[in-house]
């Protein structure tokens, strides 16, 4: 049976520490946010103060000018290249430990990150922490908002061309480009129609919306009230 | 590391977020910089009733800076151009590019280097 450490210690090898060395390549490949992701930040009122967990190169960080985000990444070395998008704040930190008080975000998104953990606990745990910064509804406002994307298993027209009933949990290949071309493996899990939603309700999430879009299932949910 | 940043960042700690103690997190030996950010005074006025003015003004206060006022701007006060520039210039152009944060509550030290504070926890604080 894993432990705790032992999944952490596996992520380390198969998502951080990849991460860490294709950074440069993998942000310039990775410029135009998704538009499920664009019509969310665009949709926000002036002045919402918000978080991006596992915000990579910040391609997402301009979308909206009138919103702050604190943006953070597991990798320095992408951390590092969200810096630069102003007027934002870029931090390093883990999606299971945010450094964020509880119940005072306006809106957390996090796009292709929760399918880089390796087990159905860390996963639900993950989206427990991001909910867990959301000022939760009230009869008086609406609660805040969170957006998650997580790559799908059924992607029959991909490149992959993964489909239902196939393997969900892959080491994933990444080549890098350059003199001597070198390839590197990530773990991720995919997501079967509907797991998304489920991890969700079980984190103590209420999905309010959720779809598929370019391979990827993706849901807006707001924290749980006792009302509901 | 902006100043606006530690408004919205605590201990990494599960037990620290939840204590009084922990928010907002100390700066210890920190290098100052200004950094020219363009300034949007619709930004500044849309924010800072979002900030955190206790949180801001311990920050402001361990930094070096002169005291803020003891209650935030509003209303008028967020049309006068002049409190929104010196606001602007602390959130935004201030930042520190070197030191440490530390959590008042369990003592724990995050380091910032180059301009970015790491809050990934060592194994025991996880």
């Amino acid at each position: 049976m894993a432990t705790p450490q032992v999944d952490a210690a596996y992520e380390q090898k198969n998502v951080h520490e990849v991460y860490q060395q294709i950074a440069q390549h993998f942000s310039a490949t990775r410029y135009k946010p998704w538009p499920i992701v664009e019509r969310f930040l665009q949709d926000l009122a002036p002045g919402s103060v918000g978080l991006d967990v596992g915000c990579g190169n910040g391609k997402n960080l301009m979308v909206n000018r009138d919103v702050f985000i604190v943006a953070s990444d597991r990798s320095e070395n992408l951390a590092r290249i969200a810096l630069q998008h102003q007027p934002h704040s870029t931090v390093v930190a883990d999606i299971l430990d945010l450094p964020h008080r509880g119940a005072s975000f306006d809106f957390a998104i996090s796009i292709a990150v929760v399918h880089h953990l390796s087990t159905p606990a860390r996963r639900i745990q993950a989206v427990a922490e991001m909910l867990r910064t959301i000022k939760p509804g009230s009869e008086m406002h609406e609660g805040g908002k969170i957006l998650i994307y997580a790559w799908a298993l059924e992607q029959k027209n991909s490149r992959r061309g993964w489909d239902k009933g196939d393997e969900q949990d892959r080491m994933v290949p990444w080549v890098r480009k350059g003199d001597q071309p070198q390839t590197f493996h990530r773990y991720y899990h995919l997501y079967e129609e509907g797991e998304l939603e489920r991890d969700i309700d079980n984190a103590g999430g209420r999905v309010l919306e959720a779809g598929y879009e370019k391979d990827n299932w993706w849901a807006i949910a707001t924290p749980k009230t006792a009302d509901v | 590391m902006k100043v606006i940043t530690a408004n919205f960042v605590t201990c990494a700690v599960k037990e620290c977020k939840t204590s009084p103690e922990s928010y907002p997190l100390h700066f210890h030996d920190a290098e100052l910089e200004q950094q020219e950010q363009e300034f949007q005074p619709e930004f500044i006025r849309n924010i800072v009733p979002r900030i955190d003015w206790d949180a801001l003004r311990t920050t402001s206060n361990e930094l070096g800076f002169p005291s803020l006022p003891e209650s935030k701007p509003e209303g008028e006060a967020l049309d006068d151009e002049q409190i929104l520039k010196d606001l602007h210039r602390l959130l935004l152009e201030t930042q520190v590019s070197e030191g440490k944060l530390v959590c008042g509550n369990c003592g724990h030290e995050y380091m910032i280097k180059e301009g970015i504070a790491n809050f990934l926890l060592p194994s025991h604080l996880v």
